[in-house]
């Protein structure tokens, strides 16, 4: 009888761990490690295939989750904007094959480039946990801001709050950020080993 | 004896209920189309976020467990996971299981409604009516991301809170249960 509280509280206090480990990954102002993912054209890209930014706006996306659908107009509309000034989008999709996302990327006609991160690697690199998850990087890489694109999924008009633009607005007037990282529901993405 | 006598009876009440229900059928046919329009779809109360910290807060049942998953039709985990809430909710524990649905309100008749039909789902189910859940997200726990499913636990005996971002496996949801129980 003992034994057998002895063995559950064990069990229980190694599953309430396991269940409520602290996500590995970067935070702001954390220094973004460099990757190499491969584009559409099956040509690869890194941090240092835009030679002359001033940094990226990076975000963890995907084809089919409903909140990534919801952006897909608004991420354009982010390279559209902001890549001309120095701060490209960088799309990374996690959950799909390669060949959805090629099919995606010419379906809509991305302006961006979408990567495929194939072994998850660089997601789990990040910490990125969800789609969308942006990560806005300065030109020496380090994390700017990490969260949602603006705070209503549903409707871009009604979104009183833009985060990534008034963190990059910010970037380039060269003030500080006022909002470093922000929360928003997203799909999550499923891992390949679990 | 007593089993004859049970299907004697049992023969006798059907004949009864042919008879009336031969005499009054439109009405029977009435009474037992709406019925089976209403037998497993449960209302479904759309609710914003002061309404939801309130309801967390204040503990509906003090002697219970209050279980609260976040979840979405379109998210195949969180649909995964739901026949574990149930069976939860259906056991005779002393819980409490409530399913908060963060579908787009505008998919609660073309979606949700139909989904907790399908599913016969017997668990509380709410629907939680927000597009800004940069604060909800914190206030529900600091270590949640955002991503679902994910389930907040609250011993109402003791206030006592976890939560998980997570898919409940076979029997894990059970075992975060007993670990509650046993240490409130």
């Amino acid at each position: 009888m003992i034994l057998r509280a002895i063995l559950l509280t064990v069990f229980g206090i190694a599953f309430i761990i396991s269940g409520m480990t602290v996500p590995q990954g970067l935070n702001v102002g954390d220094r973004a490690t460099d990757f190499s993912l491969a584009n559409i054209d099956g040509k690869m890209i890194s941090l240092d295939s835009y030679p002359n930014s001033k940094g990226y706006i990076v975000i963890f996306t995907c084809n089919n989750c409903p909140y990534a659908k919801a952006y897909q107009r608004r991420i354009a509309e982010l390279h559209n904007a902001y890549a001309q000034k120095g701060f490209p989008v960088i799309a990374i999709n996690t959950s799909d094959s390669k060949e959805a996302i090629v099919k995606r990327a010419k379906e809509q006609n991305y302006p961006y480039d979408y990567l495929h991160d194939e072994t998850q690697e660089v997601s789990k690199a990040y910490g990125a946990l969800k789609t969308p998850h942006v990560y806005i990087l300065k030109k020496d890489r380090t994390v700017a801001y990490i969260g949602a694109i603006d705070n209503n999924y549903k409707d871009a008009d009604a979104a009183d709050k833009k985060y990534v633009r008034d963190a990059v607005e910010s970037l380039l007037a060269n003030k500080e950020i006022k909002i470093t990282s922000t929360k928003a529901i997203g799909c999550t993405i499923k891992w390949k080993s679990s | 004896m007593s089993l004859s006598s049970g299907k004697t009876n049992m023969t006798k009440g059907l004949v009864v209920v042919y008879k009336v229900g031969y005499r009054f059928r439109w009405t029977l046919a009435v009474i037992l189309f709406s019925y089976s329009f209403d037998s497993s779809g449960q209302q479904i109360e759309v609710i914003k976020a002061d309404q939801l910290f309130h309801m967390i807060d204040q503990c509906p049942e003090k002697n219970k467990l209050h279980v609260y998953n976040f979840w979405a039709t379109w998210c195949a985990p969180c649909v995964r996971e739901i026949p574990h809430f149930e069976s939860l909710n259906n056991s005779d524990r002393n819980v409490n299981v409530t399913l908060i649905s963060i579908d787009d309100v505008d998919l609660l008749e073309k979606k949700v409604i139909p989904f907790v039909k399908r599913k016969e789902i017997k668990s509380n189910v709410v629907l939680l009516d927000e597009t800004d859940f940069n604060e909800i997200i914190d206030k529900i726990d600091k270590s949640w991301s955002g991503a679902i499913p994910a389930s907040l636990i609250v011993d109402c005996r003791s206030g006592k809170r976890l939560f998980y971002e997570k898919e409940f496996k076979a029997g894990e949801l059970e075992k975060a249960i007993e670990m509650i129980i046993n240490h409130p």
